[in-house]
């Protein structure tokens, strides 16, 4: 494990370079996407230069490869959750993906008419709407545990929420609107008190804190590459053997099957059984490359950095006038989002971005929770490993500048 | 004035403001002089989908010109309608429909254009332009 050098990260991201309207790019806008470090982008460039060739197929030397290239990736993955075995880790397309090979392949056979399934009132559009399909389709009902003002989970209703249908639960590790750590071990276990298994959307954990599936005992883990340094279309469903076993098939086609006849079509092992086609191979190999710079830095040390960082940006910011931070929790990572009481959170963003500052405004694809604060939504800084106090300072300044104008 | 010399002139307006902060300035203070909607129109039958923010816009005719009245929840987007309600209003139902519009690229709006932008400069412009044929068929 390495020390963390903040002048030596920034220099591995070459995009911190470039400016923004004529003035040099601040991104606050990683909960949306992080950037790629050179060793990321050189994997992909080498990828295509010296790689190239489809996995898991030919008896050539590149498919052999780029085969090795994507399964050590798989490895790589284990190990960073510290995952039992490599076959439960399936590859997909983003966390997205993942939560909809669970609503398909566990909801439909495993979850009937009037069955239950229990999620926050904090979560993303993606870990409510295939929920809602799943519903539409089956008759099942959606309990939703409610969140107080300061944007934490109310642990004693949760449990209140069991019943004897209650089929599966699935919530959010960090709030991606408001930042919010949830207490997912007690929550995982109050679960498993009751056999029910635990889905964990850890789109915006993954990058920030340490996550071992097995210290956890979650039934199912789903994030992304992207959002973790790595390249877009590529992402994870980590599943407990004995689960994904029993789970049907996500996509019919190649990759996917051990023998096909026109009568009968037998499925391969895991994890190819819910990797159907050519995946996003490049994605895939070089999330490994993603892997090993967090895992050079250590994890721990950037939960460190991004702690201080988020201390900072908080304190700064409350002492804007008029700020109403949206998202109060006492265990926060590395987002903050606010309003500036009379200012629409749109206006704001717009002078920021002239100003080189990227941040997101709006609600975050979490509507339900902008409507519970009942604001139409946020400006939101979501803070990675390679941003500085130098830059919250700057931030600062834009921001009370915007605020006199928009006043 | 027609549609053309009101362009003209606020093109004339906008090269004056060398970076983006005085021109947004401007834009503000453009927001505060939009002919207001009236509250019996501020109505979700009157939102302009496709903007981060709110917008409100309503069509009459006085005579044979199109008279607009706009609001916005967000004082930039309303700068923004105000820009094209001060081109557009005025006019009969077939200058507004012909209209070219090309200031917005030349005072540096362009990117307001795109389809994909959060506040829906483009969608104002299709609605105002719907709203006269609309009321080009009822003349």
């Amino acid at each position: 494990m390495g020390t963390f050098d903040i002048h030596k990260v920034r220099e591995d991201f070459p995009i911190l370079n470039r400016t923004v309207n004529g003035k040099p790019l601040i991104y606050f806008d990683n909960g949306a996407t992080t950037h790629k470090p050179k060793q990321v982008i050189d994997a992909i460039v080498n990828y295509y230069a010296d790689m190239n060739s489809n996995v898991h197929r030919g008896v050539h030397y590149l498919s052999q490869i780029s085969t090795d290239a994507f399964e050590l990736t798989r490895r790589k993955v284990q190990a960073f959750i510290h995952a039992k075995n490599e076959h439960e880790i399936i590859i997909t397309k983003g966390t997205t993906e993942a939560m909809n090979i669970i609503a398909t392949c566990y909801g439909r056979p495993f979850i009937g008419a009037d069955d239950e399934i229990i999620i926050s009132a904090m979560e993303h559009h993606s870990n409510i709407v295939p929920w809602q399909m799943l519903c539409d389709e089956k008759g099942c009902k959606l309990r939703v545990i409610p969140m107080d003002e300061k944007g934490e989970l109310d642990i004693e209703a949760y449990r209140l929420l069991f019943s004897d249908r209650t089929k599966l639960v699935s919530f959010t590790y960090v709030s991606n609107a408001l930042g919010t750590i949830n207490p997912v071990r007690e929550m995982i276990q109050i679960a498993h008190e009751r056999q029910v298994p635990v889905v964990l959307d850890a789109a915006q954990a993954i990058q920030h804190l340490k996550i071992d599936v097995q210290e956890l005992d979650v039934d199912f883990l789903a994030f992304s590459g992207h959002k973790m340094y790595g390249p877009t279309g590529v992402g994870v469903l980590y599943g407990k053997e004995e689960l994904l076993n029993k789970m049907p098939p996500y996509q019919g086609g190649g990759d996917m099957i051990k023998d096909v006849t026109f009568e009968k079509t037998t499925y391969n092992e895991l994890p190819f059984k819910f990797e159907a086609g050519t995946p996003n191979i490049e994605a895939g190999i070089c999330l490994a490359h993603a892997i090993d710079y967090i895992d050079n830095l250590g994890i721990e040390a950037i939960k460190t950095y991004e702690d201080g960082l988020l201390a900072y940006a908080t304190d700064r910011l409350s002492h804007i006038e008029g700020i109403r931070f949206i998202g109060t929790a006492a265990h926060k990572s590395s987002v903050i989002s606010f309003v500036v009481d009379g200012i629409h959170p749109y206006d704001i963003g717009v002078l920021l971005d002239k100003l080189g500052i990227a941040v997101r405004t709006g609600h975050h694809c979490a509507q339900p929770v902008m409507n519970q604060f009942g604001i139409p939504g946020t400006v939101r800084l979501s803070l990675a490993m390679y941003n500085t106090k130098e830059e919250v300072d700057i931030f600062i300044a834009a921001l009370e500048r915007a605020v006199r104008m928009l006043k | 004035m027609t549609i053309n010399e009101i362009q003209d002139e606020l093109i004339e307006d906008f090269a004056f403001y060398q970076d983006w902060m005085e021109k947004y300035e401007y834009i503000i203070q453009l927001g505060k002089e939009v002919p207001l909607i009236s509250d019996a129109h501020k109505t979700d039958e009157y939102i302009i989908k496709g903007c981060q923010s709110k917008v409100w816009l309503f069509a009459e005719l006085e005579g044979d010109k199109i008279k607009f009245t706009a609001d916005s929840d967000a004082i930039i987007t309303k700068g923004l309608v105000s820009l094209m309600v001060k081109v557009l209003s005025g006019h009969t139902p077939e200058e507004i429909t012909n209209a070219d519009l090309y200031f917005i690229d030349q005072i540096g709006l362009k990117e307001h254009l795109s389809p994909t932008r959060a506040n829906g400069l483009l969608s104002m412009v299709k609605q105002m332009k719907l709203y006269a044929i609309a009321l080009k068929a009822k003349g």
